[in-house]
């Protein structure tokens, strides 16, 4: 089985442009072992990802499907083949 | 619904023909253009979003339409902010859009805010206004646009762009969750760039303003869905909309039963903006300073001039490797504006690169001191020494 992660345009620079990741997966994963895979392809997500403490950093908000992480079982909330993983940045532009 | 009285509101004869396809739906009609007349709606920021917004707001007839800004026009401005035009460029975006506003519909009263946004002035200024409009370009002021609209009770029409991606949503602490609960802390800075450093689509604020417009419309009118409680994606590359759920954070810091911020706060400190960039002069940086960088999370590219013999046997991780006598045909694929560190072996190719590269107007270019080598005996042993 295996699940899509959704690569915000800020973050696509470290993964060769590309908008989408796909990663293979089994039964009973959970999002943290997903996103640990994404950043094993891609290392120089890992700063942007993760701070020094080892957690996800505050400002990245995760989505499955189109519920938050942090309103179900946070990093140990499990995917199912097929789910979509969205990785949704702060932006700011709109005015310059 | 927003909370408006239309009580002595009356349209005149050339009102009810300017607006006539709107009297003529029933989800508008003379009541709803009413309290279109009696709303009363302040945009933040005359910009790229700005731009659409002020134009169907007031062609939309909103009675008063506010306006916060204190730039001037600048002609990389023209590509995407359609209220200006080329004989603007250099005046007052207020004056500007006003002279054009009042064209577009001479029937509604504008005020003009040449202000920059601030703690001591936010309050106030939404007071007078039932929906606030949050068009600016920095998290600093996104922050407190968001805020104070918690702080004072009223809906903030949320929208961002970047690039090829918008975000749009319905930010209303009293019937659902804000900005805050999404995104409860602003990133460091220089890990997002601005469109200024980024660059935008021309049009994606045109798309993103517009359904921000959208939106105002119907919180005043009550009709339709609202985008509350839910974060609209745009990707005008892969030309698809997606719906994500949004709830409020039980422990919003401003939003939630038991806030731990009831007033406004110094944005600019929050932001971690309090103090500039501080970059070395030196033309080398030590592994140290790199390793803080990375550890900061501060964007840069890291540039590997060795042979691709060398790349294989060992590597810093995250670098792009140019061997030295390709620099001259690929320094192109580098982004001068950014901050680029290279290194080779030990530190001689790398100079010679740094300094040909800071010729070429990369003024941000570091040689790591010692290479590769040195990067292995002080930061990483993991790294073989050959």
């Amino acid at each position: 089985m295996s699940v899509i992660i959704e690569i915000p345009t800020p973050l696509r620079r470290f993964t060769d442009n590309r908008s989408q990741v796909e990663i293979p997966t089994q039964e009973g994963h959970t999002v943290e072992q997903v996103l640990r895979q994404v950043v094993e392809a891609h290392p120089s997500l890992q700063r942007h990802l993760y701070g020094d403490d080892g957690r996800l950093r505050s400002f990245v908000n995760v989505f499955v499907g189109d519920e938050d992480v942090r309103h179900l079982d946070g990093p140990q909330t499990s995917v199912a083949d097929g789910s979509r993983i969205s990785i949704i940045p702060s932006i700011a532009g709109g005015r310059r | 619904m927003i909370d408006l009285s239309t009580a002595g509101v009356q349209l005149s004869p050339e009102e009810v023909r300017r607006y006539s396809r709107h009297l003529i739906m029933p989800e508008v009609g003379l009541e709803g253009q009413k309290r279109l007349k009696a709303a009363k709606v302040l945009i933040v920021g005359a910009g790229g979003l700005g731009s659409p917004l002020g134009l169907y707001l007031a062609a939309a007839g909103i009675g008063e339409l506010g306006l916060v800004d204190f730039d001037v026009v600048d002609e990389s401005n023209l590509h995407r902010q359609v209220l200006y035009g080329q004989g603007d460029v250099g005046r007052p975006k207020i004056a500007a859009a006003f002279d054009r506003l009042r064209e577009v519909n001479p029937h509604i009263r504008l005020n003009p805010h040449e202000t920059r946004l601030s703690s001591d002035n936010a309050l106030e200024l939404f007071a007078d206004y039932d929906v606030i409009v949050d068009g600016t370009d920095n998290f600093p002021t996104r922050y407190l646009v968001n805020d104070a609209c918690v702080l004072s009770g009223k809906p903030n029409v949320y929208g961002s762009i970047f690039r090829f991606e918008g975000q749009v949503s319905v930010f209303w602490a009293e019937k659902g969750p804000c900005y805050r609960c999404l995104f409860a802390e602003p990133p460091p800075p220089g890990l997002v760039p601005s469109c200024a450093e980024g660059g935008v689509l021309g049009v994606l604020p045109g798309i993103i303003g517009a359904l921000q417009t959208n939106e105002v419309i119907k919180l005043i009118l009550g009709v339709g869905d609202p985008l509350i409680g839910r974060l609209l994606l745009f990707d005008a590359l892969g030309m698809s909309f997606r719906e994500l759920k949004l709830k409020k954070d039980p422990d919003c810091p401003v939003c939630s039963e038991e806030p731990t911020q009831t007033e406004l706060i110094d944005y600019e400190q929050f932001c971690g903006l309090g103090e500039e960039e501080q970059l070395p002069d030196d033309l080398d940086i030590t592994p140290e300073i790199l390793r803080q960088w990375l550890d900061d999370g501060r964007p840069l590219t890291l540039v590997d001039v060795r042979n691709p013999e060398e790349y294989d046997i060992c590597r810093i991780e995250g670098s792009t490797l140019i061997p030295l006598h390709q620099l001259p045909e690929r320094h192109h694929e580098l982004d001068p504006q950014e901050i680029t560190v290279v290194h080779c072996h030990h530190g001689p190719r790398s100079t010679r690169a740094t300094l040909f590269l800071k010729d070429r107007g990369f003024q941000r270019a570091y040689n790591l001191a010692g290479g590769i080598h040195a990067w292995s005996q002080r930061i990483d042993p993991s790294i073989p020494l050959y």
